[in-house]
């Protein structure tokens, strides 16, 4: 019964997609807008979310009764699932379980979208309202919308780096290395915190801020295609030299195989860690940290990567997750007035401290000093049709996990000389698996 | 172990017993309706019931037998058919790519180096075992509190896994409670237990020695009590010192336990896990073999290339385990 219901829904969406197809680029406005009568949409959805802290604490149960006095007739179960990645990769190999709205795992290749997802609309229309569509465009349609995104950068303690006596932020990486050796000098925090044991934070909150050393919006695609990215000149390489300097300096935390992450927050707030990098979205959070440490919010400061093309500077802004719905699904205009709604119409980001992807709202207020200091908030441009999934495919292939933690442990380990080798025959390793996996995807 | 066998095989093959023993000597207590009703069902009864009687033990079978089919042979079987694919862990297994992945575990270094890290845990297995030994022997004699010091010998591997990487992380911790305890016995300057690469192994093998050691313990401690006394009684008789009733009476009787222990030893160093995925993630050259199949796998998103790894494992386990056979074939333990 349940199998020919799930062919009968397959059959149905090819057909659908078919259609879609056949039309080719033709808009298909109805997505893209709110559905004229909310009363019409009914039916019951299931909503997938890693924010099972906003479960317990009654937020969505908030954002679900005020989505109801709009769309009196569509019944939505927020789902929460703490090892959301894991747990939502496996349920997508049966077409019913991944919910009807939904946050697009990160692993999923781009590739991959149109077999579970359904189309939102053309990206084209729809970058006139919302940003941050590039990575989840597949063949000019749009399979996700970013439920809010972030400023990549530098997190830092203001109290801290006041003590130090630095009145100006670095706009070099130099710059930055003394400032960190000024505060191992004279305050008693650990200049640069990696937090390598939890491993995360040495990942995508690094590779992130690609583009923000030259400016380049596509600084990150063209690593897709360059044989030997860690050379000197691009975005890459001043960012883990930085990194590996900080290290080998001795201007990060002594032992990086105790780190704790909880702790971490704490820390910073109490002034005993100095910097960590990290996305705009860790604001709130350490702001929070801060308030139970008893110290103001104030201290939590923020600050682009420490570089800049003829004196300009730049942060990369991205998508965080992005909403998608189950190209399954029996309630597809339900679900997507419950994604539209999110976006479109609740206080998600702004409460959040999170850019919200509709263009026309304003910046969240944590991003203020950011623009005061004249930063310029750059969105990457999108991969080239038909090769998006190319730069994830050659960090698997290579098994240079740059969204991952692994290569960038063992250049800490390499930069406090606990492995063998130096910055530059890390390196030379990193482009010979990266420039391989190249050639054989191309 | 051989020697509880044999105690049961002495008992069963002195008394004349027939198998019917065990099965009349309830029926002479019931009533006699139901003793007919047996005595009936055995010789002249209905061929439905005899059917059923034989078919109970397999009707019983069933369900252990389908669960394990479902949860272990057909999960593995599976996993065999994915390390022919270059699957990435989504969408449909379809593009076979032969023994392409098997070629690149044996060819890219990058693999089979990490075995390197089994040995650290291959080594402390001995000292495993040679510290649970040396409690089982001592504990086997009477010893005041003995139960007691038992208990808490085995404890450690009661508890779960994950559980005691958490502990250890916080007594690794710089300033953690091995460098306090180290502070009180004058070592001001105690190593990285993690952070330095030269010890993390060390370390992480020691934790398994803390964890493993009970269920060594268990095991030999068996063997030696199922040991009849009178040979020690013998032995006194003789004046044989401790060690001698050691070396000649103990060691030999357990000789297949130690086997047992080392095949289990170099299989359970092969497939270290638990320890070093919780307690540093593999970084810091700590990486086992099986904690790069889980990065392989689902890091890497490479499901083929990681179940052609865990294939490979099995089937290296397989022939140590082979090899063990060959070496220990059923050899009769004689104390006599």
């Amino acid at each position: 019964m349940a199998w020919r219901k799930a062919f009968a829904g397959l059959a149905a969406t090819a057909a659908v997609a078919a259609g879609l197809t056949a039309c080719g680029s033709s808009d298909n406005t109805e997505a893209a807008s709110a559905p004229k009568d909310p009363a019409a949409v009914k039916g019951d959805i299931t909503f997938l979310t890693n924010r099972t802290d906003l479960q317990t604490d009654g937020t969505w149960k908030k954002y679900v009764a005020q989505f109801n006095e709009k769309y009196p007739n569509v019944h939505v179960k927020v789902e929460g699932d703490t090892n959301y990645e894991d747990d939502v990769k496996t349920r997508m190999n049966d077409p019913h379980g991944y919910g009807d709205v939904l946050l697009i795992p990160n692993a999923v290749a781009p590739e991959q979208y149109p077999q579970y997802f359904e189309s939102l609309g053309s990206s084209v229309q729809l970058a006139d309202t919302y940003r941050f569509d590039a990575p989840k465009s597949v063949g000019g349609k749009q399979y996700g919308i970013a439920l809010g995104g972030n400023a990549n950068g530098v997190l830092y303690n203001t109290q801290v780096w006041k003590q130090a006596g630095i009145t100006s932020l670095p706009k070099s990486p130099d710059e930055f290395l003394k400032d960190l050796q000024t505060i191992k000098a004279k305050t008693k925090a650990i200049p640069l915190y990696t937090n390598y044991k939890d491993g995360w934070p040495l990942g995508g909150q690094w590779t992130n801020l690609v583009g923000s050393v030259s400016g380049d919006p596509d600084a990150l695609n063209a690593m897709a295609y360059n044989k030997a990215p860690w050379t000197e000149g691009t975005d890459i390489y001043a960012i883990d030299k930085l990194l590996f300097d900080s290290v080998h300096d001795g201007l990060t935390e002594p032992d990086p195989l105790t780190t704790n992450w909880e702790q971490s927050k704490g820390d910073f707030a109490s002034g005993k860690i100095a910097t960590m990098v990290l996305g705009s979205w860790a604001i709130t959070q350490f702001q929070a940290a801060a308030k139970d440490a008893g110290a103001p919010a104030s201290n939590v400061g923020f600050m682009s990567f420490p570089a800049s093309v003829d004196g300009k500077q730049y942060s990369t802004i991205a998508g965080d997750y992005f909403l998608a719905v189950n190209k399954n699904s029996d309630n597809k205009p339900a679900a997507e007035a419950w994604l539209h709604w999110l976006i479109d119409d609740s206080d998600f980001t702004n409460s959040q401290g999170m850019i919200s992807a509709v263009k026309t709202a304003p910046l969240p207020s944590n991003l203020k000093g950011l623009q005061d200091s004249g930063v310029t908030l750059l969105e990457l441009n999108p991969a080239k049709p038909g090769e998006e999934s190319r730069l994830s495919d050659t960090a698997d292939q290579s098994q240079v996990d740059i969204w991952g933690n692994l290569y960038r442990q063992k250049l800490v380990d390499v930069a406090r000389g606990q492995a063998d080798g130096d910055l530059e025959s890390f390196f030379a390793q990193l482009n010979k698996e990266w420039g391989q996996a190249v050639s054989d995807l191309s | 172990m051989s020697s509880p066998t044999t105690e049961v095989e002495a008992q069963v093959g002195t008394s004349p017993a027939r198998p019917g023993r065990f099965r009349s000597n309830p029926a002479k207590s019931t009533s006699a309706p139901s003793r007919r009703r047996r005595a009936g069902g055995a010789s002249t009864g209905p061929a439905g019931r005899s059917t059923l009687d034989r078919l109970t033990p397999y009707l019983l079978l069933l369900v252990p037998v389908s669960l394990l089919v479902l949860l272990t042979y057909y999960p593995a079987a599976n996993m065999v058919r994915y390390s022919f694919t270059d699957w990435r862990g989504l969408g449909p297994i379809d593009h076979y790519v032969g023994f392409r992945n098997y070629q690149r575990v044996f060819q890219d270094p990058r693999y089979f180096s990490v075995f390197k890290i089994s040995a650290y845990y291959f080594a402390a297995s001995f000292v495993q075992m040679g510290i649970a030994l040396y409690f089982a022997t001592i504990l086997s004699f009477p010893t005041r509190f003995s139960n007691f010091f038992r208990g808490i010998i085995f404890f450690p591997y009661l508890i779960n896994g994950v559980a005691i990487g958490f502990v250890f992380l916080y007594l690794f911790q710089p300033g953690g409670t091995m460098d306090t305890l180290l502070s009180w016995v004058g070592v001001s300057n105690p190593p990285q237990w993690l952070g330095d690469a030269h010890v993390a192994n060390y370390s992480l093998a020691a934790t398994s020695v803390w964890r493993f050691t009970g269920l060594n313990f268990v095991l030999f401690l068996g063997a030696i009590q199922s040991i009849p006394a009178e040979l020690y009684e013998a032995a006194d008789i003789d004046g044989a010192s401790r060690w001698q009733q050691f070396r000649f009476i103990i060691l030999p009787g357990i000789r297949r336990i130690v086997g047992i222990s080392m095949i289990l030893a170099i299989a359970g160093s092969l497939s270290v896990f638990e320890i070093p995925f919780i307690m540093t993630g593999g970084a810091n050259g700590t990486t086992t073999f099986v904690v790069q199949t889980l990065h392989t796998a689902f890091d890497f998103n490479q499901v083929g290339m990681g179940s052609a790894m865990a294939v490979v494992l099995l089937i290296i386990v397989l022939l140590v385990t082979a090899i063990q056979r060959l070496l220990f074939r059923d050899e009769k333990v004689d104390l006599t």
